[in-house]
């Protein structure tokens, strides 16, 4: 199994908006190497007759009824925001100068 | 970036190149609540105020899925011919900017839970033209974002945003189409005939308002050209807010012709998103979208799968509603139409409206005068669709039931649709506000009577001496003075007797 790339994890850091230092990735790169690695262990005992498993616990449809139930008030949803203005979460510009 | 990019004739268009289209409808579903908790999902309230800690995302929140959402969205799949999933998942779709405040939305990625359908469009000539359908899914909406600072409200030079995040995790549905080859010229009037099918048919399945206006309906019109005769698809743009059925057929046409003089440039179509402009009718480049693959879809882990059972999907399946084109045979029974009276009908967009406003205790004739007249006028002077009217059916039934129980003239009935529309409010509420009421109250009636005799007394006169023909001279004064709220008859009447005293 190909190790991951430095600008596999550079890229997941950009997604991820992470500032990585240059160290960092190859850090990084190989930590996460290791992980993959060890992941990957699990495909080798997996057979076509195990569907891939993402929920532990054997449940579906599990659905709540159509009721309206109380939440926050504005005052409430805002009180954690940095910054707030006209009832709303006031962000920062969203696109930078391209 | 400028507006006026080149533009190839269409004639020419047409002939030297073949258009692929691919729709994507988002419809957010009219449950009572949002996707994933018990939030109110209404339009218009105060910002922030349809929150609660799971669509804003805070730590320690769990979502739980819908009931009614989901037997929506598989009534929807149904209806466009769909094969039901037998088992699906929800994923979570991952991205950074402010609308998801989870820095996620959960969607459906790999397993949606309806796929491979089609939707039979029937265009102006009658003809009908099959559009296949690759998937619907289920997902959530996003927050809605205030750009300020910008000159045009665009994300585009704002210098802050503002968000709200009432419709984060309204429930919404995502409806694909498969490559649309083959329309030819017809390629934008197929596109706004395909929006247009499937906004009746949501509407009659009643899983949605289908109000384009306020965005309940979005559409995104994917858009290629390959050379004539090729069957190698070109590069796509995709482009967004499209918020009429009139600007679907119009972005495609654009699209089409941009894209035409591009490549005959020997240009490259990039693929991007592109922003529709209602003004001038042109497209321009969006902000630049990731890859599927830097979304990094992963099984939502806080949802268990969705599994319907067979029993229940038949179920759903009997509660679907008419085919469309049954629906207008059937109406032209019941409602003694002639053809002609039913293609204006048809063609106003009015046929489920009026069967509405009936069903809401209308007259047919009362409520079919209403939607295709009056209304009619307002939708067109407004620019807008009729359903996209801000009146309701139930409304305009109430007015009808006004004018029936003799509370308002029909003058005054159309003041109290003005109001409605204006946002004053309902019909009961305009008719208070604006003190619209018709005058019956014969005591007051006969103050205006009198006075009206008094200000006139040689009319008053001729009336004593038998000259019964120029009460119409005081049935007027008292009408301008009660502001036309009066019955007319009823004033003639008054009149007589007092001046037969």
């Amino acid at each position: 199994m190909p190790a991951i790339s430095r600008d596999e994890v550079a890229h997941l850091a950009r997604l991820a908006r992470l500032a990585v230092t240059a160290e960092e990735l190859d850090v990084f790169a190989g930590q996460l190497d290791d992980i993959l690695q060890a992941v990957a262990r699990v495909g080798e005992v997996a057979a076509d007759d195990i569907p891939p498993t993402s929920h532990a616990v054997p449940l579906t449809n599990v659905f709540r009824e159509d009721v309206v139930r109380p939440g926050l008030s504005q005052q409430q949803a805002l009180s954690g925001a940095p910054r707030a203005e006209d009832g709303r979460f006031r962000v920062p510009r969203i696109l930078g100068e391209e | 970036m400028t507006a006026t990019a080149e533009l190839m004739d269409f004639a020419d268009v047409v002939e030297r190149f073949d258009p692929v289209l691919g729709l994507e409808v988002h419809v957010e579903l009219s449950t009572a609540t949002k996707m994933f908790c018990g939030c109110a999902n209404a339009f218009g309230a105060e910002p922030n105020t349809q929150v609660c800690p799971t669509c804003l995302g805070l730590p320690g929140s769990l979502p739980v899925v819908n009931g009614t959402a989901v037997e929506s969205a598989i009534r929807i799949g149904l209806a466009l011919n769909c094969e039901i999933a037998q088992w699906c998942r929800f994923a979570r779709k991952n991205y950074f900017y402010p609308d998801m405040p989870k820095n996620f939305q959960t969607s459906q990625y790999d397993e949606p839970i309806a796929v491979n359908g089609h939707l039979d469009v029937v265009l102006e000539d009658g003809a009908v033209f099959r559009v296949g359908i690759e998937r619907a899914h289920m997902e959530e909406d996003t927050g809605k974002s205030l750009h300020v600072g910008g000159a045009t409200g665009r994300i585009r030079g704002a210098e802050h945003s503002l968000l709200d995040y009432n419709r984060a995790g309204v429930p919404l549905i995502e409806i694909v189409t498969k490559p649309i080859v083959g329309a030819g010229e017809r390629a934008p009037e197929v596109a706004r005939a395909y929006v247009t099918a499937l906004r009746d048919l949501l509407r009659a399945l009643r899983v949605s308002d289908v109000r384009m206006d306020q965005g309940s309906l979005r559409c995104d019109a994917n858009v290629s050209l390959m050379p004539t005769g090729s069957t190698e698809f070109g590069t796509r743009t995709e482009t967004k807010n499209v918020n009429s059925l009139r600007s679907v057929e119009r972005a495609v046409r654009y699209e089409m012709c941009r894209q035409a003089a591009v490549l005959a440039a020997g240009e490259k179509i990039v693929q991007e998103t592109r922003h529709f402009d209602e003004a001038t009718g042109s497209t321009s480049p969006g902000r630049r979208k990731e890859t599927a693959e830097d979304y990094r879809y992963f099984p939502e882990p806080d949802l268990v799968p969705i599994a319907p059972s067979r029993e229940w999907v038949e179920q759903l399946r009997t509660t679907l509603p008419e085919l469309p084109w049954e629906r207008r045979k059937r109406a032209q029974e019941q409602w003694g139409l002639s053809d002609a009276e039913l293609r204006d009908l048809v063609n106003a967009g009015a046929l489920e409206l009026v069967a509405e406003t009936v069903e809401a205790g209308a007259a047919p004739g009362e409520a079919r005068s209403w939607w295709v007249s009056y209304l009619a006028q307002q939708a067109n002077t407004r620019g807008v669709e009729l359903a996209d009217l801000p009146i309701t059916p139930e409304q305009v039934a109430r007015v009808v039931t006004l004018v029936a129980e003799g509370t308002l003239t029909n003058k005054l009935a159309r003041q109290v649709v003005d109001g409605v529309l204006d946002g004053e409010g309902g019909p009961d509420e305009v008719v208070e506000k604006r003190g619209l009421k018709v005058v019956s109250d014969d005591s007051a009636l006969l103050a205006a009577v009198d006075e009206a005799l008094a200000a006139n007394p040689d009319v008053a006169e001729k009336i004593r001496g038998g000259k019964v023909a120029a009460a119409g001279a005081i049935v007027g004064a008292v009408m301008k003075a009660t502001k036309g709220q009066a019955d007319a008859k009823r004033v003639r009447e008054l009149i007589l007797e007092r001046c037969a005293q």
